[in-house]
């Protein structure tokens, strides 16, 4: 079964410590998603259990079997690259079929492989095109094809939808969701949008230069973040951070509060400010507001509030979704 | 980069262009005149244009005094397989400096790159004295060592530029994929490469034909390639232009009109990443 466990697992380029130590247990069917910000070493710790970085040290098992110096194909595990990362010079059906060709498979075998795999993929017909002929989302078909025709315990995600457009990419997003359910496959998922990450993960692992800061199911970071990174990277508007005297009057020395947990007064309130700018998504009105020695804050507000710019509103934070960090950015509970 | 060109400004550029070329191009365009002239009209003076009396003597000379296919042949033999042994050995060697650099990549670069900078003629003696122990002297597999070796830094130079045009992802996919190194360069890097690695076929081609210094040093029958022939001519009974002319006609020949037919993939392979 598809278990991946990382043990102390260590990668450094010369002088650069690109990931200090990672400790990780990955349940077998699990989706999980690495997320964090560009350089954060998201995609060496992917590359680490493909088997396409070497560890500097530490311990890489998968199915319970020590893989750390195993060769790629032999781990079980395919992989979806950003680019691709399509064979040009062979054909749909050759890049799918390349794989099972490398392993000696029967040739009838093959066949009855790609056809059933270009079936779900909606590829049949182009089997016999060559990569630039295809479009974006074709392209990403291919590489999905390429991995799930070897039958994999794991599939390892490098960014896969970053190179397509937005309408495309949800699409995507839900194709990638329903084949994780259908063939309930252990799943590593890079990505550097926190949205998707939310959408599609079962448990989130979320890094910071190279150190895993928190591991949990998208709600338990959303409503637990714990370091002031964690709360700045999950949620899309940003949490408010506000640090000063406000923080020190609940003896932090920083507090968010999620843009969506202030409520919103023509009259009263804990905190006034003036609006500066206001953006209608039609659902949702966020309201970019200068709060003063709080600095700039986000109100997520309904679709319907009416306000102008330069008016003075109040604001008052729900107090049970205050959250309050320490010097070191650690949660303080 | 809308720039105004004058019609005035294009004629004068076109004629220097044709001038450049032509001048360029005089020298074998008068072998290839003087070759169908007879000895005394080759050097009389002032030198005579088209209206001389055009013949073929020189060629059937030529032909009878030496035989022309064997030198062709092996013309044929060491530029073909210095060529095919080079890529052999600059395939993997290109790609473990393209997709596996290590820290003294670029420093092993120049060096290959520098003992093209050394005279030939430095390491004749050495060379020479080698293929006389070992008995390589007048073998083409001794020379076809000599011209592979002579040209491997050239072919893995280029090489390695092509390489490092290709995105590693792609092999790294090839590697997920299962492919072992011998396939991943057989069946993915070589496919991939196929514009590079047929540019730098041609130009080794070329160079190796032409190569004369080494071949003019270390055959004398066996192995002697055209550039032999064409120096046969040269000789202590006398220098005949026409007939040294029409040996050296037909000893470019091939490589010309192998070169005219190539050139589109020559521009395209010397040019490779430069604009994308």
């Amino acid at each position: 079964m598809g278990t991946i466990s990382l043990k102390k697992a260590r990668k450094v380029f010369g002088d650069a410590v690109i990931i200090p130590g990672a400790d990780l247990d990955i349940k077998d069917g699990e989706f999980v998603v690495f997320v964090g910000p560009s350089g954060c070493g998201k995609s060496t710790l992917l590359r680490m259990i493909a088997g396409l970085e070497d560890l500097t040290s530490g311990a890489i098992h998968i199915d319970g079997k020590d893989m750390t110096e195993e060769a790629p194909s032999k781990r079980g595990l395919s992989m979806v690259f950003q680019s691709y990362a399509l064979y040009p010079h062979m054909s749909v059906r050759g890049n799918i079929s390349f794989g099972l060709k490398m392993a000696g498979m029967p040739k009838a075998e093959i066949e009855a492989k790609v056809s059933k795999a270009a079936q779900t993929l909606n590829l049949t017909e182009y089997l016999d095109r060559k990569p630039r002929q295809l479009s974006g989302g074709q392209r990403q078909r291919v590489a999905i094809g390429r991995a799930i025709v070897r039958n994999p315990e794991g599939f390892l995600f490098d960014e896969p939808l970053s190179n397509l457009d937005a309408a495309l990419r949800v699409n995507m997003r839900l194709e990638i969701m329903q084949m994780h359910k259908d063939l309930g496959a252990t799943m590593i998922y890079v990505t550097h949008d926190q949205v998707e990450a939310m959408t599609m993960a079962d448990r989130i692992v979320v890094l910071n230069r190279g150190n895993i800061e928190q591991v949990g199911s998208p709600l338990e970071l959303y409503n637990n973040p714990d370091s002031v990174f964690v709360a700045g990277f999950i949620g899309s508007p940003k949490m408010n951070l506000i640090s000063g005297a406000e923080a020190e009057k609940l003896k932090a020395d920083t507090i968010g509060i999620r843009p969506e947990h202030l409520a919103i007064s023509g009259k009263s309130g804990t905190w006034p400010v003036k609006i500066r700018l206001a953006e209608h998504l039609g659902a949702d009105t966020f309201l970019h507001v200068d709060a003063g020695p709080c600095g700039m804050m986000t109100v997520r507000t309904d679709g319907e509030y009416e306000v102008k710019p330069g008016a003075t509103v109040y604001l008052t934070p729900d107090a049970g979704r205050l959250h309050r960090f320490n010097k070191e950015g650690k949660a303080v509970r | 980069m809308a720039r105004k060109v004058t019609t005035q400004r294009k004629l004068i550029v076109t004629a220097l262009a044709w001038a450049i070329g032509l001048l360029i191009f005089f020298p074998i365009f008068w072998t290839i005149l003087t070759s169908f002239k007879t000895e005394g009209e080759a050097i009389s003076l002032p030198p005579k244009f088209l209206f001389f009396d055009w013949t073929l003597e020189n060629y059937g000379v030529v032909q009878e005094r030496s035989d022309y296919l064997r030198f062709a042949m092996n013309s044929i033999y060491l530029a073909l397989g210095s060529t095919l042994f080079a890529l052999v050995i600059a395939i993997p060697s290109a790609w473990a400096m393209a997709f596996a650099p290590g820290r003294r990549t670029k420093d092993l670069l120049m060096w290959m790159l520098s003992t093209k900078m050394m005279p030939p003629v430095g390491a004749l003696i050495p060379i020479y004295l080698i293929f006389r122990d070992f008995g390589l002297l007048d073998t083409r597999g001794g020379i076809i060592t000599v011209l592979m070796l002579l040209n491997l830094p050239i072919i893995i130079w280029m090489l390695y530029t092509y390489f490092k045009e290709i995105p590693a992802e792609i092999l790294e996919a090839s590697r997920m994929d299962g492919a072992s190194l011998g396939k991943e360069l057989l069946y993915v890097l070589t496919p991939m490469a196929i514009p590079g690695i047929a540019s730098t076929l041609l130009l080794n081609i070329i160079l190796a034909w032409n190569e004369a210094f080494w071949t003019l040093a270390l055959t004398t029958k066996d192995a002697a390639p055209l550039t032999q022939f064409i120096a046969s001519y040269s000789s202590p009974e006398g220098l005949f232009w026409a007939k040294l002319s029409a040996a050296s006609t037909m000893a470019i020949a091939p490589i010309l009109v192998l070169g005219w037919f190539a050139q589109k993939q020559l521009v395209r392979g010397l040019t490779f990443g430069a604009v994308k």
